[in-house]
């Protein structure tokens, strides 16, 4: 498949344990950064009642949400059991410290 | 090559370890686990429930035999033990199956105590222990008419119960003279009697069994006296004996059950022992709350964690038998120092004694309405200073000011349809349904899988009785010494000491340190973030990202991604220039909601993420800073207009409400923190349901603490009366400190004031002047350090990777 990759920023723009905002036509995209720098993109848009995922706390793979604090795995946008639901995530790739993001959504969770 | 954990006993302590361990490491050991009886593993509490009819087998199993597969562990099931081989490191099974071992667990539980009588081996003399004897029980119960059950303890009268229920005529046999002596006292028990009595159960009360008779199937029962009954089937249910005949005889040390260490380690290294089977500290166990608590500390030592000790466990009693509450903890006979509470109503069948010494709880007996138990059984587990409200009591919970939960909740009578978490909308059938069905043991899985009292926690105490009520038992008891949370051992108040003690001054040197099992989670980091500061207020940096987004941002998230800010008015009260620019920002930036709070603050709803430096900016522009009412901070300080204006006033309470909030402004403490100041005892600021409040009275000020309005209408306690306003400031700021030192982070005033007892409080800050001025000293020391505008700084550029997309694409 080919990917239209687009590159979004620098990863110590990003603080570590954190997120930040791409803006897009369809909605907003959160990239978070996780304490060993791994890189994850998935639809700020919490599976629960869209809480903006972007502005949780980020522990490990997980997110909390703000709203009302599900944990969402960020590599697959699964909800942690025992709750249900899934953020739709995107490819992220690194390019030295550049991050690059496809706005195609990975198979497998809704994306709206 | 992974490590062999071979487990002996395929019943609740073993399987419960194994559970646990799984949950640690998954991928450690090989497991192989060898079990008597012939399936899975099942609930065996339930089967008083399976006997009386309101279960069946299939709904007590734990974990069936899918359970195994898929985590691949080998079962043999239907295998008894019956050597070991320590040196060559191999367990031996009757039908001569073998299985290497590194490690090995013996969960062998107890057997029933058969007493020497003749006859004690005919047909239909069974005991109570296994599915087996409740076949046995069922099926006699459709051929025979007359069952006579010796033993008038727990076991005994639910099985007598069970045999009722299904058609026989049950005749209780009992040696004493009261019924379940070793849990319940003697009015307790008359009561229990006549109850029981009521439903149609026969009692032999004094009665010593001296023969059972029959050709080959029992026919009757003699006792010492020369008196003879009919029996076609008898149930001995006179006690249990730790089953540690395979130990014994491979050579372990024995005495009245398998003798374990704090970690659960018998006198061979390799050889770990759990559940009824074991001697701990001299003590042997028969529920299975302490079971349960035994497997977490041994899975602890297989994933080799190294961490956590069992010391020892206080147990309570339930009786499941419909319609019958009793519950017994403790000591309840107590001795020539203790005193007895007592509360007693025979019309309406209630009774509760408590036995206290030195104003602590040693034990209790409830019987008729025991949704106070488990309060009950935490404040003696918790050894807590009833002095504060002893008064109180023996009415309960519900008398101490919880008006959002009353009297009128009694969980056996509430019907299915009853909201008992309001927070997340939870009624009981939802609950009844997640404990039964997913076969839920604890207030955690509840939580986890109902959300019932997962967010403000008041309906903790209605689950948890839920809970009790629904699977019998004490299952619910939560460990003795509550955990932060998944990811350590440790508890609050071990983390704060080792902070200081150690000289940690940083999230991931206490996680070091402290052999934090995670990187932390969204529980402990905002809770370590907050004590790390409260410790070292000038060298520690705070660490924003294990913040909550609404002290991140310095606003508060709603429920659209939007946001809402306060800005700050001092006392509550504003100017025109103050309002215009308010009124300016509102229209320029399309503010939806403008909204007067019951702090008396204006807040603006409705702001994009993106504008909200620009907007505190024009704010500071008016003089106007951030109002922290997104943060566990100082909120407000909330006063009415006092001897200024209004003729009842008799202080400047204004004035008092504005040099409190100078002074605590910008403070983090473990929760919220509201004040208030009114003018009079009229009280038209409602200081009495504040964290600290100041009524003013004619010679001064009355100081009143922990009160709380929210979901847990609480009122204050009153500390003392003071004269100045000098000495207001000063109480003020040491009962702020020892609250922000002493409290569990999501603690508000009011609940630590019940954790440690008013009396804790007084002592620190009015029987130890030094100590208060101390501690006054340490929060304006503090004060330096936190008095900057955050909205300022953020206006002017600071932090802005928080307010801004990293990149806008079309
Ligand atoms: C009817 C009834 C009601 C109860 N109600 C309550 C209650 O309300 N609350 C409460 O807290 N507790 C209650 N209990 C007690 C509770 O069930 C026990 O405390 C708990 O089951 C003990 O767990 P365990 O793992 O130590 O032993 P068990 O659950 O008995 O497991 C031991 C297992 O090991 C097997 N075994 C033994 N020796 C060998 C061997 N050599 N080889 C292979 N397998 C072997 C046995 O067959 C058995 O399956 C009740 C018990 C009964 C019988
Ligand atoms: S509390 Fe007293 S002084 Fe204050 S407004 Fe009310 S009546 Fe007046
Ligand atoms: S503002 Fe408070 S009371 Fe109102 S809905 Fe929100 S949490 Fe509930
Ligand atoms: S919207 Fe995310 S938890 Fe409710």
């Amino acid at each position: 498949m080919s990917e239209n990759w687009i590159e979004v920023g620098n990863l110590n723009e990003i603080p570590a344990l954190g997120a930040r905002i791409v803006e897009t036509q369809d909605g907003n995209i959160a990239v978070f950064r996780t304490k060993d720098d791994e890189v994850f993109a998935v639809r700020d848009k919490c599976p629960h009642k869209g809480g903006p995922l972007s502005q949780g706390i980020v522990s490990g793979k997980k997110v909390a949400c703000p709203l009302h604090d599900w944990k969402i795995n960020l590599d697959s946008g699964e909800a942690v059991a025992p709750d249900e639901g899934c953020a739709a995530t995107f490819p992220v790739k690194m390019d030295g410290d550049k991050i690059l993001l496809s706005l195609t959504p990975n198979e497998g969770c809704p994306n709206s | 090559m992974k490590e062999k954990l071979v487990l002996v006993g395929n019943g609740m302590a073993g399987v419960r370890t194994l559970e646990e361990l799984l949950k640690l490491t998954p991928e450690d050991y090989q497991i192989t686990v060898f079990g008597e009886e012939p399936y899975g593993n099942y609930n065996r509490i339930m089967l008083s429930p399976v006997l009386a009819g309101d279960k069946t087998i299939d709904e007590i199993m734990l974990n069936d035999e899918q359970w195994y597969e898929d985590n691949n562990i080998k079962l043999h099931k239907g295998k008894k033990v019956v050597d070991i081989d320590r040196v060559n490191r191999k367990v031996i099974a009757d039908d001569g199956t073998e299985e290497e071992y590194d490690r090995l667990l013996l969960a062998t539980g107890s057997k029933p105590f058969i007493i020497p009588v003749p006859g004690n081996d005919l047909d239909g003399v069974i005991s109570f222990r296994d599915i087996h004897d409740v076949d046995l029980m069922m099926d006699a119960s459709k051929k025979h008419k007359h069952a006579v059950v010796i033993g008038g303890g727990l076991l005994g009268l639910e099985a007598a119960n069970g045999l009722m229920l299904q058609g026989m005529s049950v005749t209780v046999v009992h040696l004493m003279d009261t019924l379940m002596e070793r849990q319940l006292d003697k009015p307790a028990a008359a009561m229990l009697k006549k109850s029981l009595e009521e439903k149609g159960l026969h009692f032999l009360m004094g009665a010593q069994t001296e023969a059972i008779i029959g050709k080959d199937r029992v026919e009757k029962v003699r006792f010492k006296d020369g008196s003879e009954i009919y029996a076609d089937l008898v149930v001995m249910a006179v006690g249990i004996r730790p089953n540690f005949e395979l130990a014994e005889k491979v050579g372990i040390h024995c005495e009245r059950g398998i003798v374990v260490n704090d970690t659960m380690q018998t006198f061979d290294p390799r050889v770990y022992a759990v559940g009824e089977c074991v001697q701990h500290r001299g003590q042997t166990y028969g529920l299975v709350a302490p079971l349960f608590e035994m497997g977490k500390v041994c899975a602890n030592h297989f994933a080799k964690l190294g961490i956590g000790r069992y010391e020892g466990s206080v147990t309570s009693t339930k009786l499941k038998v419909t319609g019958i509450d009793l519950f017994s903890a403790g000591d309840f006979t107590g001795d020539e120092n203790s005193e007895d509470l007592v509360f007693q109503d025979a019309a309406r069948g209630v009774y509760r004694k408590l036995v206290v010494k030195d104003n602590k709880i040693l034990g209790t007996v409830m019987y008729g309405d025991t949704i106070d138990g488990t309060w009950y059984f935490d404040l003696m587990r918790d050894e807590t200073d009833i002095t504060d409200f002893r008064e109180n009591i023996l009415f309960g919970q519900a008398h101490l000011g919880d008006s959002g939960h009353g009297d009128d909740n009694r969980i056996a009578q509430m019907s299915d349809s009853a909201e008992i978490c309001g927070c997340n909308g939870v009624c009981k059938g939802d609950i009844v349904n997640a404990i039964t069905e997913k076969k839920l043991f604890t207030l955690d899985d509840v939580r986890a899988h109902t959300k019932a009292s997962s967010s403000c926690g008041s309906c903790t105490a209605l689950v948890e009785s839920l809970l009790a009520h629904t699977v019998g038992g004490d299952y619910s008891t939560a460990p003795h010494l509550k955990p932060m949370c998944g990811c350590t051992e440790h508890t609050h108040d071990e983390v704060r000491a080792s902070i200081k003690a150690q000289e940690l001054k940083s999230v991931p040197a206490v996680m070091d340190a402290m052999n934090w099992k995670t990187g932390g989670c969204s529980k402990c980091r905002p809770a370590l973030n907050y004590y790390l500061l409260c410790q070292w207020p000038d060298k520690y940096k705070d660490d924003s990202q294990s913040r909550f987004i609404n002290e991140r941002a310095h606003a508060n998230i709603q429920k659209d991604a939007t946001y809402s800010v306060i800005p700050r008015m001092w006392g509550g009260g504003t100017t025109p220039e103050e309002l215009r620019k308010i009124a300016d920002v509102a229209e320029k930036f399309n503010v939806k909601t403008v909204h007067v709070t019951g702090g008396q603050r204006i807040a603006l709803y409705g702001l994009k993420k993106e504008e909200l430096p620009v907007i505190w900016g024009e704010l500071n522009e008016a003089g106007m800073v951030s109002g922290h009412a997104y943060g566990k901070a100082l909120r407000t300080v909330k006063t009415c207009v006092g001897k200024e204006w209004c003729r009842f006033g008799t202080q400047d309470s204004t004035h008092m409400g504005i040099e409190l909030e100078k002074m605590t402004w910008g403070s983090w403490t473990p929760h919220k923190f509201k004040m208030a100041a009114s003018g009079c005892p009229r009280n038209c600021a409602e200081a009495t349901i504040k964290d600290f409040g100041v009524v003013c009275v004619d010679s001064g000020y009355e100081l009143h603490v922990g009160g709380n309005g929210g979901i847990k209408v609480r009122a204050t306690d009153l500390l003392c009366t003071v004269k100045t306003e000098e000495e207001v400031l000063e109480y003020c700021a040491a009962f702020m400190q020892i609250y922000r030192e002493g409290a569990h982070y999501m603690e508000r005033t009011a609940p630590w004031i019940e954790r440690v007892g008013l009396t804790y409080v007084k002592e620190r800050l009015l029987d130890d002047p030094e100590g208060r001025k101390a501690a006054a000293e340490r929060f304006l020391f503090a004060q330096k350090f936190a008095q900057d505008d955050p909205w300022e700084e953020r206006a002017k550029g600071a932090e802005a990777h928080e307010f801004t997309p990293i990149k806008k694409i079309g």
